[in-house]
């Protein structure tokens, strides 16, 4: 008998030692044993990261995703966009996250009721039904301590008795009657530079990916617009469904009922081609001799175009060819750390000051006899940079219609390295 | 106090506990025991042995308890579908609950519980349902409905659901549309003649409209549905995709790809000059770009469809080579979709920094990502002919290293490289030997075999080489077996007589020791035709290939547009048609994108869109990929690749190929020639050994490869070709010198033959006779075939006009100029000399036309320090004209080429001592002067040929 189940039929939590730790069925019962083939694909993979996320089957296909060191594999038997799959497994994963602050095996365990209360709202029949974290807290009380203790007392229970007023509204992701005594709207901008720098320094490409998040406590119904004082940066956007389009079409700004709470009200990118100044430059010399079971190294970091902000929470690692045995490294700052069997350099600069630039410089031993390794180590960069965001974008002014009081209102902006990588 | 609570459990049989805490009189206590049962099921334990006691506990106003039965009950119904009956009460109370949360619970719990009996209870709250007043409801039991249709399809026709579902469609609701929609789009996936979605323009733009206002989900769910819709003009599609659009600024990665699918699909409607079209093409590229910013997993399905719309609309993303460039973390599976995609993007304009990341790739860690970044440097090589040197040369580089995997990965490319530009890099086929005894995979063994048979001319121990291999042969790959056996056989059809023992092991081995038919099968081919016809041999194993075209694995492109319409789907990550892997879709229908009509004509039936549209509008020629880029083209050295155009007519040459092999394999097999002979088509493998080597044919014998190079060179209409250029007579031999005898003549060149016509007259007053001709030595060893045919005796005062055929087989010396002839005749009075020149078209033959192919690897190979050009002044015919004329004196028109009004005709021209000349003659229209390039190994001739050209041209 066929069962042309639409979306997720199944979904299996498998934690990285290989365990499925939780099974949800939303049709027939799948048998656990189609995960051979995920696991199989496990073992195949050098990292965990690299196990395909779509495995196909005799009968089914697996569609996973890993994020908190667990693999969230989603059994599905007939075509089904995979994206679908993919993002509402990403946000089961933020569900859960926002439910029991973390996402990990030890949480999924302690509260596997609720996460089955959640996972049976969050689907119906392979549709979506609630994925929204205002409504889901609505149907499904997050668990507190101090809930626990008093449902045990009242045998009152988790899961709410209404139907959630936002569910059908024309703002579904806002819940009515929202009470504050302190209204507040705060919004983060926060960026993230992906970039690849060449061996001599020169940028071979350079994003930013930015996101506003925000943190909106207001009472009532709300209707906030924001605007920009350079809104040209954004023209790659992603809106929260909140977001009026049309406005922003014609007006270049944001104009929106917010949700309750925390919520990402746009993602935007700034591509290569729009020149994106590079905040840091590394001054290295990694070299091996032929025949000689000795190589140097040296790495000098340096601030470059930060607009007068500091780096900080910089942290360096590089994985190291194979060959190298182990290091014999002096930083000027910081502490380093190599581990010889993973080959992993890594080290925690901390601020960079630029009258006393950091350095990292040494020896490295090599296999005695080997020859010169081939593969050139690449070097990771994060850091942070605060009261800074690396597009130049910020904030114009912040009103608020509807609502007679007058909130208190805040942004803050950030720069965070993303994929930074310089190669040597 | 966590959930992990109810995982500890005493010895004392579980089970047993579990049920009497269910049957307790606390109502907390009750709670606890469901929640334990929950717990068991998640973790994959039996505990359906606790049914009757959950059920139990069902009836209960504690919300929570209800949800946690309900939850179990789905779980275990079918294994215990008489039990189940015993809730059917409590959802049918619970369907007309005041809450309309329970409403919905009750109504969505039935549909799940998959037990036949429960569906007739189902029927009427169902029905309740959908009209519930509160939409909430409603939505959740327009799902029901599909979930019902899975479980008893004719019940829910019977009871007439559909068509409440499809009145759904226009419910004020948004989540209420959306859920309608999607609920029919899968009732109608198993129905696929069933018109359920009935798509007008009206349904349309509710849809449209619901579309701005549902859930993410809902969203998905509707751009699906409408990719499915036919608008029945370009104007309907234009305000389609503008109402769109905004999709694509979505936070969910899944809207943004059915929005783009929609739009890529109904694209197809809108005229290209449209100002809109190329604003919407401007709008794709940002969010895909995006896209790649998310997580790994939803990168990876993003590139896939990236990979089918870089294809189809190449303009999109051409400028944003960057973003694809690999990052040393990114996950196996994303670096090797994002290189795929570079080399798709890869063009003249951004090759350098192609190639510069490309060799970083190639110096990292993983060894199969290495190995695609050194193939992808051969497609850069072969897809941009500008870089192919700078690919070559880093190709080298990477040979050096000495890393086995990268090297073996070269020479498998290089042996491609080799095939698109012939006789441009053999300089390296020395380095390639050097590695020789490294290669242990199949591919690069039989990559490096190919390049030892096909240049075993100019490598000195080609036999040495190739019996190195022959030692383990029947320990090599089939793939390797067949290459080796090709690859001598071109050596012994170039080298005859050193090789002939290597021919004959090899024939043995392939014909008496192998098991496999296609070895056998190829190995008999080449034997018969070895023994029967050397020369049709050689004709056909060396036979010039058919150059390899640009991009060697573009989805073909009727999959193609078919892929496009699934985009983002299982069909698009797979790049194969949903029919052909997944289970349970019942006849799936074809898609196709809509054909361009005009704002005012209509397509009134979706299906002629569909025909219109499946015809590519350009097809590009095509080696289909064969899952491995590379693997097909191996074998091409037999086999013409297939192209997307009409086949080769190869159909009538196979038949006189199984002619030629018919007697002769007789023979070869005594009895089993019978059976073989019935089923030569009707079995793959034979059919592939035997089609194989005849399909080569065609490409020998002039006919017209299809793809190749048909584009690049058209061929202009030649006309009927006219009688070779004859020059006027001239006087040789003034009778003042010669005693009375005067001589004048010209050359001619008549069915084939050379002729010198002279004219003989007697001024003087005597009787001349005994008549007599000699040449001396000269540039093309003209000598005379034949006597000087004058019998009677040339009386005074009379003129005799005779013919002497000429060969060219006569002792040679180089003459200055070129074509100057030095004769002696001798009479009965004296001899006498004189010497002439002769028009250097009577030595061109007639099968000096050379292959198209042949003469573009001709004309690169002849260096360009051989190339001489001339200007023929005040010629005033036109190209066509020029050609034909041409033609005549066998000056032979290859291809044409018009480029900017200005013709370019390329001719070639075979000497009697096989000398080719290659020309290059440039017209331009109004402008009496031509242009003329002529390319030849030995320089000295073009200044004559020139001289024929202008004489011939103005005559």
């Amino acid at each position: 008998m066929q069962f042309p189940a639409k979306m997720i039929h199944s979904l299996f939590l498998v934690n990285s030692s290989g365990d499925i730790f939780l099974e949800k069925h939303w049709k027939s019962v799948v048998s656990r044993s189609v995960c051979d083939y995920f696991f199989e694909a496990q073992e195949r993979a050098s990292e965990p990261e690299n196990v395909p996320p779509v495995i196909p089957t005799p009968h089914h296909y697996l569609i996973s995703v890993l994020r908190h060191r667990i693999y969230f594999v989603a059994v599905i038997q007939s075509e089904v966009p995979p994206l679908f799959v993919i993002e509402f497994l990403h946000r089961v994963v933020d569900t859960f996250q926002d439910y029991f602050g973390v996402c990990t095996e030890a949480a999924i365990k302690d509260n596997v009721v609720v996460v089955y209360e959640l996972l049976e709202e969050m689907l119906d029949n392979g549709f979506p039904l609630a994925t929204e974290s205002n409504i889901l807290k609505e149907l499904i009380k997050p668990p507190t301590i101090l809930r626990t203790v008093v449902n045990t007392i009242t045998g009152s229970t988790n899961v709410g008795e209404q139907l959630p007023t936002g569910q059908l509204s024309v703002v579904p992701w806002r819940r009515t009657g929202v009470k504050y005594t302190n209204n507040e709207a705060y919004f983060d901008v926060v960026e993230e530079i992906d970039a690849i720098i060449d061996k001599s320094g020169s940028t071979i490409t350079a994003e930013i990916q930015g996101v506003i998040d925000a943190c909106v406590k207001l009472t009532g119904m709300p209707d906030l617009t924001l605007s920009f004082m350079n809104p040209r940066l954004l023209d790659d956007v992603s809106f929260h469904p909140c977001v009026r389009f049309k406005r922003w079409e014609a007006e270049r700004i944001l104009s929106f009922i917010p949700p309750d709470g925390n919520f990402r009200l746009l993602s935007y990118h700034v591509s290569c081609q729009n020149l994106v100044a590079i905040p840091v430059y590394v001054k290295h010399n990694i070299t091996f001799r032929e025949g000689s079971s000795q190589g140097r190294f040296e790495l000098t970091l340096g601030p470059k175009q930060t607009m007068g902000k500091g780096l900080e929470a910089v942290l360096i690692s590089s994985q190291l060819p194979r060959g190298v045995l182990n290091t014999n490294l002096n930083p000027s700052q910081g502490t380093y750390n190599f581990d010889p069997v993973t080959k992993l350099l890594s080290w925690d600069v901390g601020k960079i000051n630029p009258q006393k630039l950091p350095s990292l410089k040494g020896s490295m031993s090599l296999q005695a006899g080997a020859s010169k390794p081939d593969e050139n180590p690449t070097i990771n960069i994060q850091f942070k940079i605060q009261q800074s965001a690396l597009s130049g974008l910020k904030v114009n002014r912040l009103d608020m219609y509807g609502e007679k009081y007058k909130p208190f209102k805040g942004i803050k902006y950030m720069t965070k390295a993303g994929k930074f990588q310089v190669r040597t | 106090m966590t959930d992990s609570k109810y995982f500890t459990t005493t010895k004392k049989g579980e089970i047993f506990e579990l049920k009497a805490e269910l049957n307790s009189d606390k109502k907390e206590k009750k709670k606890e025991a469901v929640k334990k049962v929950i717990a068991s099921m998640t973790v994959g334990k039996d505990v359906s042995a606790l049914f009757p006691d959950v059920v139990n506990c069902m009836q209960t106003d504690n919300l929570e308890l209800k949800k946690l039965v309900y939850l179990y009950l789905m779980n275990y119904a079918k294994s215990q579908p008489d039990m189940a009956i015993m809730a059917v009460n409590t959802f049918v109370k619970d369907c007309e609950d005041a809450n309309p949360l329970i409403r919905a619970l009750a109504v969505r719990t039935m549909g799940c519980i998959r037990v036949d009996k429960i569906t007739e209870y189902l029927c009427e709250p169902l029905r309740k349902c959908l009209k519930d007043e509160d939409p909430y409801v409603r939505k959740t039991a327009a799902v029901c409905v599909a979930k019902l249709h899975d479980i008893n399809a004719q019940l829910v026709e019977d009871q007439g659901f559909l068509d409440t579902l499809k009145d759904l469609i226009s419910d004020s609701n948004p989540m209420v549309v959306a859920n309608a929609v999607a609920a029919l789009s899968e009732i109608a996936e198993s129905h696929p003649n069933s018109n359920l979605l009935d798509l007008n323009p009206q349904s349309i733009n509710k849809l449209l409209t619901a579309l701005n206002e549902c859930t993410e989900w809902g969203q998905i769910f509707i751009l699906d549905c409408l990719a499915n819709y036919t608008p029945r003009d370009d104007r309907e599609s234009q305000s389609i995709c503008e109402r769109v659009t905004p999709r694509l600024s979505h936070a969910n990665s899944a809207v943004v790809l059915s929005a783009v699918k929609v739009l890529m699909k109904f694209m197809e409607m809108l005229p290209k000059d449209l100002d809109y079209y190329s604003t919407l093409l401007k709008k794709l590229a940002p969010p895909l770009v995006t896209l790649l910013s998310a997580e790994p997993e939803l990168q990876y399905v993003a590139l896939r469809n990236i990979n089918l719309i870089v294809q189809k609309r190449p303009e999109i993303l051409k400028h944003e080579m960057k973003v694809f460039f690999v990052k040393y973390n990114d996950p196996i599976y994303v670096k090797l979709e994002k290189l795929d995609i570079m080399i798709r993007l890869a063009s003249q304009a951004n090759i350098a920094q192609v190639l510069a990341e490309l060799k970083e790739y190639a110096t990292e860690v993983d060894v199969d990502f290495v190995r695609k970044a050194v193939r992808a440097i051969g497609r850069c090589a072969i897809k941009v002919e500008q870089s192919a040197e700078r690919c070559v040369s880093t190709l080298l580089d990477l040979i050096q290293t000495k890393v086995n995997y990268v090297v073996q990965e070269a020479i498998v490319v290089i042996k491609d490289i080799f095939r698109k530009y012939p006789n441009k890099y053999e300089s390296v086929i020395a380095t390639l030997c050097e590695n020789l005894d490294s290669l242990d995979e199949p591919e690069a063994r039989a990559a490096m075999i190919w390049i030892v048979g096909e240049y075993a001319e100019r490598i000195d121990n080609a036999d040495e080489l190739l019996e190195s291999f022959l030692e383990g042969f029947h320990d090599e790959s089939t793939q390797v077996q067949l290459q080796l056996l090709t690859a001598i056989v071109k050596l012994f059809l170039k080298k005859p007589t050193e090789t002939q023992e290597l021919v004959q092991q090899v024939l043995s081995l392939a014909t008496q020791d192998s098991d496999n038919p296609d070895l056998r099968d190829r190995g008999y081919i080449y034997w018969r035709l070895l023994s029967t016809d050397p020369v049709a041999a050689k004709e056909v194993v060396l036979a010039e290939k058919p150059l390899i075209s640009e991009e060697t694995d573009l989805i073909e492109p009727t999959l193609l547009e078919e892929l496009i319409c699934h985009i983002g789907t299982l069909a698009s990550v797979y790049h194969k048609p949903p029919s052909a892997f997944v289970e349970g879709s019942r006849g799936v229908m074809h898609k196709r994108l809509p054909a361009r009509t005009g704002s005012g004509e209509s397509t009134e039936s979706p299906d002629v869109g569909a025909a219109g549209g499946s015809a590519p509008e350009a097809a590009p020629s095509i080696i289909p990929s064969q899952g491995d880029l590379l693997g097909d083209l191996l074998n091409l050295d037999m086999a013409p690749p297939t192209t997307s155009g009409p086949p080769p007519p190869s159909t009538g040459m196979q038949m006189g190929g199984m002619d030629l092999l018919g007697g002769g394999l007789d023979s070869l097999m005594g009895d089993e020639s019978e059976p073989l002979g019935g089923d030569i088509g009707g079995s793959p493998a034979m059919g592939a050994g035997f089609g194989a080597a005849p399909a080569v044919m065609p490409a020998s014998l002039n006919a017209p490869v299809g793809g190749g190079l048909g584009d690049l060179f058209d061929l202009g209409g030649v006309g009927m070709p006219m009688g070779a250029y004859i020059p006027p007579k001239i006087v040789w031999l003034p009778a003042m010198k010669a005693k009375g005898l005067e001589i004048s003549g010209t050359f001619a060149r008549r069915a084939g033959v050379i002729q010198m016509e002279l004219i003989l007259t007697n001024k003087a007053m005597s009787v001349m006779t005994d008549f007599a001709i000699q040449f001396n030595r000269n540039s093309f060893g003209l000598a005379p075939a034949g006597p000087l045919q004058v019998l009677t005796p040339l009386g005074p005062n009379q003129t005799i006009e005779v013919s002497l055929p000429l060969s060219t087989v006569g002792p040679v010396m180089k003459m200055d100029p070129l074509n100057n002839l030095q004769v002696a005749v001798k009479n009965n009075i004296d001899v006498f000399y004189f010497s002439c020149q002769y028009p250097i078209s009577m030595l061109f033959v007639e099968d000096g036309k050379m292959e198209r192919q042949v003469f573009l690897a001709t004309w690169k190979d002849i260096p360009n320090d051989n190339e001489s050009q001339f200007q023929i002044k005040d010629c005033h015919l036109n190209s066509d004209a020029a050609s034909s004329k041409l033609q005549g004196s066998n000056i032979f028109t290859i291809a044409k080429r018009t480029v900017e009004g200005q013709d370019m005709l390329y001719m070639s021209i075979k000497l009697s001592n096989g000398i080719w000349v290659l020309a290059e003659l440039r017209v331009q229209a109004g402008n009496p002067n031509y242009t003329i390039s002529l390319k030849c190994r030995a320089p000295e001739v073009s200044q004559c040929v020139f001289q024929c050209y202008e004489a011939v041209l103005k005559n």
